[in-house]
């Protein structure tokens, strides 16, 4: 146990001494939660819009307030033509044109329908799909201020509610990705350019030779990750309670053991990575090539594994980040407990033995 | 074993598939002795080391190191021996203090102890000023005394040196066999793998490794006898006309 310690402490020398490890361990959490916090999202605000008005009536001047009364859209511009449309999508501040029929009052009035035409910049699709939901919405919402008196007899009317995320915040989906990635770099990438940093060094060699049993110093070397991966956990989940608002709606307990079965399941995959590796730079590579892609592509943290082609859904299965994603997700946003989770945390535990197993049969094949 | 040997070899053999990089080595080691382990690059004298410090198991063959036979107690062999490798491994973003700590801690060694040890080497080594220093920061020399001075900290009966003098200069080398004698003197067995033929000079015996095989072993003096030779330098050209260059010393036993 003394000899532990005395493992430990020397790690503690690695990690705190080397400057660049210890920006990648600590800063780069708080960097990513603040980025995916603020900057990147695909909530829409301030967009800007135009308007074709072609009959200029009291109507169509109601939505046009309306629209610019939303927090959603900025920036009234008005057009009077049609080649002027072509012309401010091309300048590309405004992203969306609404064209109104000629004589829409009367038509509405009169013929009780008449038409408006939302073009939109759909050089990025997601932005352009949401700025055409945002204004439909606006649109049908005026529909139903006007139609008020008037009793349709049929009638389905869709009431939506969003839950667990009722503001649609895209932080709340982030942090679990941003956190996932983060306790899989550090724990994986880490561990590995640690360990093979040893063997670079010719101080594994040394540290075999010693009475210390392989199990230990491959413990000795994993456990300080352990640690420093749980701070990063806490300090992430801090981040996004108190800067964020994050609610925590499940118990903080089962969120805790979910995180810790995660840190081991990266740190085996790290020893296998560094048993399959003899340079720092190749254990380097590795686990960004072969960890981060996928966990940050395929996991389901960006990109909905649902909409994927069904080969890369069947990769997304055998990606320990996805079930993680998914149980932490559960836990923070819907607060489930064990009983709704225990498949996902089983396929965890399943992967981190194999992973160990395989990597303590590598280590000894190795050191025939 | 014998009463005065600390090392018996006999047929030894590591097979790598069809590849056997030791054949059937038999040799013992008498406590006390520095005993020279000569080849050429491939000649299989890592290999046949690796399985003697036993972080590497042999095919066949028997093996004692002080006193435990390599197969079936190779963790009673590690606590007994010491082992300084050509990288001359230390931590170089630990201080000199660290290491020493460090490296004792892994053996065992109590702290009261490992601090008497310190200060006996900071003594001898004149390592004062350095002491807190950063082990990166300080000359290959040092870096090898040091080295050194940490593969004795727990006592050893035997220390096995690979290749230790690779790239210092020859005062160095020198400084570093006058250490070597010493610690012989002591009681210390000395078991070291060189390519310079000169040091091989300084060895009580030596045994010449080729293609796998010992085809010589005896006093540095017998042997020159033996080949007519004026130096062990010729002794080694005349053994290993034709050493195979592109056979892997470092084979497998890499963690």
């Amino acid at each position: 146990m003394k000899r532990f310690i005395g493992f430990i402490k020397k790690e503690f020398y690695h990690i705190f001494r080397d400057r660049r490890s210890l920006f990648i361990l600590f800063g780069m959490p708080i960097a990513q939660v603040l980025l995916f916090g603020f900057a990147i999202t695909n909530e829409i605000n301030n967009v800007d819009v135009a308007f074709f008005d072609k009959s200029k009536d009291a109507i169509t001047e109601e939505i046009i307030n309306k629209i610019e009364a939303s927090k959603y859209f900025t920036n009234k511009q008005m057009i009077t033509n049609d080649a002027e449309i072509e012309s401010v999508f091309k300048k590309g501040k405004v992203k969306a044109v609404l064209v109104f029929d000629t004589d829409f009052s009367e038509k509405l009035t009169k013929e009780n329908k008449t038409t408006v035409q939302i073009i939109t910049d759909a050089t990025d699709p997601n932005t352009a799909n949401t700025i055409n939901n945002y204004l439909s919405s606006i649109l049908q919402k005026y529909q139903q201020e006007i139609n008020k008196e008037i009793k349709i007899s049929h009638q389905i009317i869709t009431q939506t509610r969003m839950v667990y995320n009722p503001e649609l915040k895209s932080v709340f989906t982030f942090v679990p990705g941003v956190m996932t990635v983060i306790l899989m770099l550090v724990s994986a990438m880490m561990t590995s350019i640690s360990i093979t940093r040893e063997k670079e060094l010719g101080t594994m060699e040394i540290l075999l030779v010693s009475p210390l049993k392989p199990f230990q110093v491959i413990l000795g070397k994993v456990f300080p990750y352990i640690f420093l991966s749980v701070i990063n956990a806490v300090v992430i989940v801090l981040l996004s309670i108190f800067i964020f608002k994050m609610p925590i709606e499940g118990s903080l307990f089962l969120f805790g053991f979910e995180s810790v079965l995660f840190i081991i399941n990266a740190l085996s995959l790290g020893i296998l990575i560094s048993t399959i590796s003899s340079t720092q730079q190749t254990a380097m590579m590795i686990s960004l090539m072969g960890l981060m892609l996928p966990v940050i592509l395929l996991s389901g943290f960006i990109f909905p594994i649902a909409s994927m082609p069904l080969p890369l859904q069947m990769i997304s299965h055998i990606i320990p980040a996805k079930w993680f994603i998914i149980i932490i997700k559960a836990i923070l946003l819907k607060g489930v407990g064990l009983s709704f989770i225990w498949k996902e945390t089983l396929v965890l535990i399943g992967m981190t033995l194999f992973f160990i197993v395989l990597s303590v049969k590598k280590y000894k094949i190795r050191l025939e | 074993m014998k009463n005065n040997n600390v090392i018996e070899v006999e047929n030894l053999t590591k097979k790598f598939g069809d590849f056997t990089a030791v054949n059937s080595i038999t040799f013992e080691v008498k406590k006390g002795e520095i005993f020279g382990f000569l080849g050429a690059n491939g000649a299989g004298k890592t290999t046949a080391m690796k399985m003697l410090i036993g972080i590497s198991k042999p095919t066949s063959g028997k093996a004692q190191v002080a006193g435990f036979d390599v197969f079936t107690h190779p963790e009673d062999i590690k606590k007994n021996i010491g082992y300084m490798s050509q990288k001359f491994a230390l931590y170089d973003d630990l201080t000199v203090k660290e290491n020493i700590t460090f490296f004792g801690g892994i053996y065992g060694l109590s702290r009261a102890k490992i601090k008497e040890k310190r200060c006996e080497l900071v003594e001898e080594l004149g390592l004062k000023e350095i002491v807190n220093e950063l082990v990166g920061s300080l000359p290959l020399g040092w870096k090898q005394k040091i080295s050194f001075s940490i593969a004795l900290l727990h006592s050893p009966t035997i220390v096995f040196l690979d290749e230790p003098t690779g790239g210092v200069d020859p005062i160095t080398r020198r400084q570093f066999w006058e250490m070597i004698y010493k610690s012989a003197n002591s009681g210390t067995t000395i078991f070291v793998t060189t390519h310079y033929m000169d040091e091989a000079e300084y060895c009580d015996r030596v045994s010449i490794m080729v293609d796998g095989k010992i085809e010589a072993l005896d006093t540095p003096k017998k042997l020159k006898l033996q080949f007519k030779a004026a130096t062990m330098d010729e002794v080694f050209l005349k053994l290993a006309r034709s050493p195979s260059p592109t056979l892997p010393e470092e084979k497998g036993v890499n963690i």
